[in-house]
C-alpha cells in the first residue's frame, strides 16, 4: 500500500498482530454484538487515534506535554457546546469539531512559541499548568460547561439507536452501528494521516530533532518551528479525537476528557506500545482499554476459581485491579523497554539474522 | 581587491570573568582557504561557534556578504550559507548513515516543511545524498545506523553532511582529528578538491604542519582568545609569536 510505504510495520508477527486488532475493529459491531463490546471497541478506536497523536510529539518529536486531554477536551467540548447550545445536527457537530480543533492548533501554538523557546522540560511544566488552569476553567464555568456535570446534548438522529435500518447477518443495524462507523472512519483516516507526517520529510526532521536538536539547527533546521508546527498538528488530531468521542458518548464531562488520569493513561499507552512507532499506538491502546474494561471481570472469575486458596483469592478480588493493572505495566515497561512494536521488530531482526 | 565573503569585527565573548575569544577582526575572501591555528584552548572552537551561530557573541559583529548576522539563529546562518563541521562527531546516532546525510540534502533543498509526501519520493534528495556518500568514501555502510561507525568513519560522515549543505563558507574544525594516516586523506583531499574548484571561502582548524603548507593560502593565529598573527603560510610560521604560541607543543609536522 503506498500510504504506508517507507513506514511498515517491519516485522511479521507484527504485522499479522496489526491486521487482528484491526479487522476486529473494523467488523467490532458484528463480531462482538452488545453495548459493552461496541463500547469498548470505540473508546479502543479513539484513544488509537489519541495515543498516536501524542506519539506524534513524545516519539517522534522528542517533546513532552501535559497538555494533550486538554486539546482532546477541547475538542470534545467544541462539538457538545455546539449541540447543546445550537441544538441537534449535522452542522452544530462538524462546526464544533472544527471550532475545537482549531482552537487546540491555536492554544498549542501559543505555548509552543512560549516555552519550547527555553528548555523542553520548561514545555513539560507549562502544558502541566496550563491544562490544570483549563480543567480549573471548564469546572467553574458550569453555566457553560454544565461544570463537573458536564453536558448531555443529542447527536443527528442518524447516528441513534433509534434510526433502524435494517438487518445484516443477524444484526439489527441502527444509527448507533452508523455512529460506531462514523468513528472508526474517522480515526483511520486521521491515523493514516498521521503515519504519512511521521514519513514525510517534516517527519523526518523531527525524528532528527529528537536525535540531535543542536545538529538538526545547525544543518538548517529552525528547530522551534518544526517543535511548534507538531505540537499543533498533534493538538489539532486529538481535538478531532475527542470530537468523535464525544459524538460517541452523547455526553462530556470533566472526568472522560480532562483528567490527569487519562493522560497518564495515554503517557502509558504510548510507552507500552512503543515510542516513534506509530503502530505503537494501535498496540497499546487497545491493550490498555481492554485491560481497563476486562481486567475486572477476569479478576472475578479468578477469585472464584480460587475460593478455597485465601490468599490468592483476596489479592484477585476485583478491587484489586488498579494493584493488578499497575503490575502489569511495571512489567511490561521492565521488558519491554522499546515497547511491543520495538520487541516485535527486534525479534524479527534477530531470527531474520540468523537464518 | 574583491568584498570579503564573511567577517568578523571586533568579536569577542566571556565567559564570566574569563574572555575566550578577544576582539578578532578578520575578514575572509572568497576561493581563499584561511587555516586556523592555536594551542589547545585558544578559542578557535570558540570563535567557530560565534560565527555559524551555536554561541552568542559578547561584543562584535559577523558579517555575511556585508550583511551583519550576528543575531541571527544558527539555522538561518546555515541557509545562508554557512556550513560547519564540528571537532567533536555531532551526527543523528540511531539513524542510518545515508539518512544523515539525506537530512542535510534535505535542508539544503528547503523541503523541511513538506508534510504530505513521502520523504522516499524525493528521488532527487536521494541521489545527491548518495553522490556526497560517494565523494567521502561511505557508500557500503549508508545502511548503517551511525553509531555503528567507527570513529574515523564518523569523521567522514560529519564531513559529508557539511559537503552535502553546498555553503559558500566552508568550517572545518579539525577534521582528521583522531584519524587513522590511511583515512586521513579521504577527507583532506576533499578540502583540496573543494579548494581547487574554487570561489568556496574554507576555514580549516589544523594542527598538522604539513596539511597547512600544501593547503593554505593564509594563516591566522589565535593565542589566549586574540588574534596573534595573521599572513601567507611561510610568513607566519616563521614569525617569533607562532613559535611562542606553540611552545612545548610543537605544530605536529607530519
Ligand atoms: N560554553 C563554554 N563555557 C565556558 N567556557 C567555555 C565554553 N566554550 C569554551 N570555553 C572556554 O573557552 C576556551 C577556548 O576553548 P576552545 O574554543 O574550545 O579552544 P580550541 O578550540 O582553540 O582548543 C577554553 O578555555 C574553554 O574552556
Ligand atoms: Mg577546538
Amino acid at each position: 500500500m503506498n500510504i504506508l510505504s517507507g513506514n511498515r510495520p517491519g516485522a511479521l508477527p507484527l504485522t499479522l498482530l496489526l491486521i487482528v486488532v484491526v479487522g476486529c475493529l473494523a467488523l467490532a459491531p458484528f463480531l462482538f454484538p452488545g453495548t459493552r463490546a461496541l463500547d469498548t471497541a470505540a473508546k479502543i478506536c479513539i484513544f488509537i487515534l489519541l495515543a498516536a497523536s501524542y506519539d506524534l510529539t513524545l516519539g517522534y518529536g522528542g517533546i513532552v506535554s501535559f497538555a494533550h486531554t486538554m486539546f482532546f477536551g477541547l475538542g470534545a467540548y467544541g462539538v457538545a457546546l455546539m449541540l447543546d447550545h445550537l441544538g441537534r445536527g449535522w452542522l452544530p457537530m462538524i462546526g464544533g469539531a472544527a471550532a475545537g480543533a482549531a482552537a487546540a492548533a491555536a492554544l498549542a501554538f501559543v505555548i509552543a512559541l512560549f516555552s519550547l523557546r527555553v528548555r523542553a522540560i520548561f514545555f513539560a511544566m507549562i502544558t502541566l499548568a496550563v491544562a490544570s488552569a483549563m480543567a480549573v476553567l471548564v469546572s467553574q464555568l458550569s453555566g457553560l460547561t454544565g461544570g463537573e456535570d458536564g453536558l448531555n446534548y443529542q447527536i443527528p438522529r442518524e447516528l441513534t439507536p433509534a434510526f433502524r435500518i435494517g438487518k445484516l447477518f443477524d444484526v439489527t443495524v441502527n444509527g448507533k452501528i452508523l455512529n460506531y462507523y462514523l468513528v472508526f472512519a474517522g480515526c483511520t483516516v486521521l491515523f493514516l494521516l498521521l503515519l504519512r507526517i511521521v514519513s514525510s520529510p517534516f517527519g523526518r526532521v523531527l525524528e532528527a530533532i529528537r536525535e540531535n536538536d543542536f545538529r538538526a539547527e545547525a544543518i538548517g533546521y529552525p528547530v522551534l518551528r518544526y517543535r511548534a508546527a507538531a505540537t499543533c498538528i498533534s493538538a489539532a488530531v486529538a481535538a478531532l479525537a475527542g470530537a468523535l468521542y464525544a459524538i460517541w458518548l452523547r455526553y462530556v464531562g470533566p472526568g472522560t476528557t480532562l483528567s490527569m488520569e487519562i493522560m497518564i493513561d495515554i503517557l502509558l499507552m504510548v510507552v507500552i506500545g512503543g515510542m516513534g512507532t506509530m503502530y505503537g499506538a494501535i498496540l497499546g491502546a487497545t491493550l490498555f482499554v481492554l485491560a481497563q474494561t476486562y481486567l475486572q471481570d477476569l479478576m472475578g472469575a479468578g477469585a472464584e476459581a480460587l475460593s478455597a486458596v485465601p490468599l490468592a483469592a483476596r489479592l484477585l478480588d476485583p478491587d484489586r485491579w488498579l494493584l493488578w493493572l499497575g503490575v502489569l505495566f511495571i512489567l511490561s515497561v521492565y521488558f519491554f523497554p522499546t515497547g511491543v512494536v520495538g520487541r516485535l521488530r527486534a525479534m524479527a531482526a534477530r531470527s531474520a539474522r540468523s537464518t | 581587491m574583491p568584498d570579503p565573503v564573511l567577517e568578523t569585527r571586533g568579536l569577542t565573548i566571556r565567559f564570566g570573568g574569563h574572555v575566550a575569544v578577544d576582539h578578532v577582526s578578520c575578514a575572509f575572501m572568497p576561493g581563499e582557504l584561511t587555516a586556523i591555528v592555536g594551542p589547545n584552548g585558544a578559542g578557535k572552537t570558540t570563535y567557530f561557534n560565534i560565527i555559524s551561530g551555536q554561541l552568542p557573541a559578547s561584543e562584535g559583529n559577523v558579517l555575511l556578504r556585508g550583511e551583519d548576522i550576528t543575531r541571527l539563529p544558527a539555522s538561518e546562518r546555515t541557509r545562508r550559507g554557512i556550513g560547519r563541521a564540528f571537532q567533536l562527531t555531532n551526527l543523528f546516532p540511531a539513524l542510518s548513515v545515508f539518512e544523515n546525510v539525506r537530512l542535510a540534502v534535505q535542508a539544503k533543498a528547503g523541503r523541511g516543511m513538506r508534510f504530505l509526501s513521502m520523504a522516499s519520493a524525493h528521488r532527487s534528495l536521494a541521489a545527491r545524498a548518495e553522490a556526497v556518500l560517494e565523494e567521502v568514501r561511505l557508500t557500503r555502510l549508508a545502511g548503517q545506523p551511525v553509531s555503528a561507525l567507527s570513529h574515523g568513519d564518523q569523521r567522514k560522515l560529519e564531513v559529508a553532511l557539511l559537503i552535502a549543505l553546498e555553503p559558500s563558507v566552508f568550517m572545518f574544525d579539525e577534521p582528521t582529528a583522531g584519524m587513522s594516516v590511511d583515512e586521513a586523506p579521504v577527507v583532506l583531499d576533499l578540502i583540496a578538491r573543494l579548494k581547487a574548484e574554487g570561489g568556496h571561502t574554507i576555514l580549516l582548524v589544523e594542527h598538522k604542519l604539513s596539511v597547512i603548507r600544501s593547503l593554505a593560502d593564509r594563516i591566522i593565529v589565535l593565542h589566549n582568545g586574540a588574534l596573534a598573527a595573521d599572513g601567507p603560510p611561510a610568513e607566519v610560521m616563521a614569525s617569533a609569536v607562532v613559535q611562542e604560541a606553540y611552545l612545548g607543543q610543537e605544530l605536529a609536522d607530519v
